[in-house]
């Protein structure tokens, strides 16, 4: 073993004793909105991220397959015209239905693409927020096989 | 510490592509083990790009989001041979940074 190497051990040791004591960990907690990631539906959602209503638009584009052979692996993408701030993926009928939120900082393209779990065939919706206001667009995705369950 | 994350960007007419791909089980805190026991949740939290210090893209990731996550997104005003270095932190507070440069 090299010395760089039990150096950064150290560190991580260290950092992890920071997080322990609660000396980084609420900066993080912070960051993470466990409120909206708990919410159950699309309302919750919006509210836990400082939205009211959500305007259904057509500028707003999901690209996401009709059949999900395998609902643990879906792939989605969001893709917009609007000048998006935040975008964030939801799943219907999932226990908690925000899947994953995305914060594009100026100068970032709005568009993002990843790939999420589906317990169901359920409605897939992509919400975006550009100048304060919120918009979504939904999709159906038929589900063969579920990805949450075990 | 996490295994390390696979990077692609490319750059092309002023805009970089960035592909990433990450090695987590996203444990969804739904799926039971033999005995019926819940599996607890683990997953990533939070993910942050960042270019020359700036950041270019931040995600926070619930446990729906599939095991070894796949995050594809673009932006404007880096240049080829930038830096980008990626950084995600999971609910148990392990955290990973890999860097690429982009071509």
């Amino acid at each position: 073993m090299n010395p760089k190497r039990r150096d950064t051990l150290r560190l991580m040791a260290v950092i992890g004793l920071m997080a322990s004591t609660g000396l980084i960990s609420q900066a993080q907690a912070a960051e993470w909105n466990k409120l909206a990631f708990e919410g159950k539906s699309l309302d919750d959602v919006l509210k836990a991220l400082g939205g009211t209503t959500a305007d259904k638009s057509a500028e707003v584009s999901l690209n996401a397959p009709d059949i999900a052979e395998n609902g643990a692996v879906v792939p989605v993408g969001v893709s917009t015209s609007l000048k998006a701030q935040q975008i964030a993926i939801l799943v219907e009928k999932n226990p908690n239905v925000l899947a994953a939120h995305f914060t594009l900082p100026a100068g970032t393209e709005p568009f993002v693409g990843t790939r999420v779990k589906m317990g169901q065939t359920s409605n897939v919706m992509a919400l975006v927020k550009a100048d304060g206001k919120w918009f979504v667009t939904s999709k159906e995705v038929k589900v063969t096989l579920g990805g949450c369950g075990g | 510490m996490g295994d390390p994350m696979r990077i692609r960007a490319t750059e092309s007419g002023g805009v970089v592509e960035v592909k990433v791909l990450m090695k987590h089980d996203m444990e969804s805190g739904q799926r039971k083990d033999a005995a019926g026991k819940v599996i607890p949740a683990w997953h990533i939290n939070t993910l942050t790009a960042k270019v020359k210090d700036k950041e270019v893209f931040a995600a926070e990731f619930g446990p729906a989001v599939s095991k070894d996550p796949f995050l594809n997104f673009k932006f404007k005003g880096a240049a080829k041979g930038d830096k980008i270095s990626v950084t995600w932190v999971d609910n148990r507070g392990d955290t990973r940074t890999d860097e690429v440069a982009i071509a």
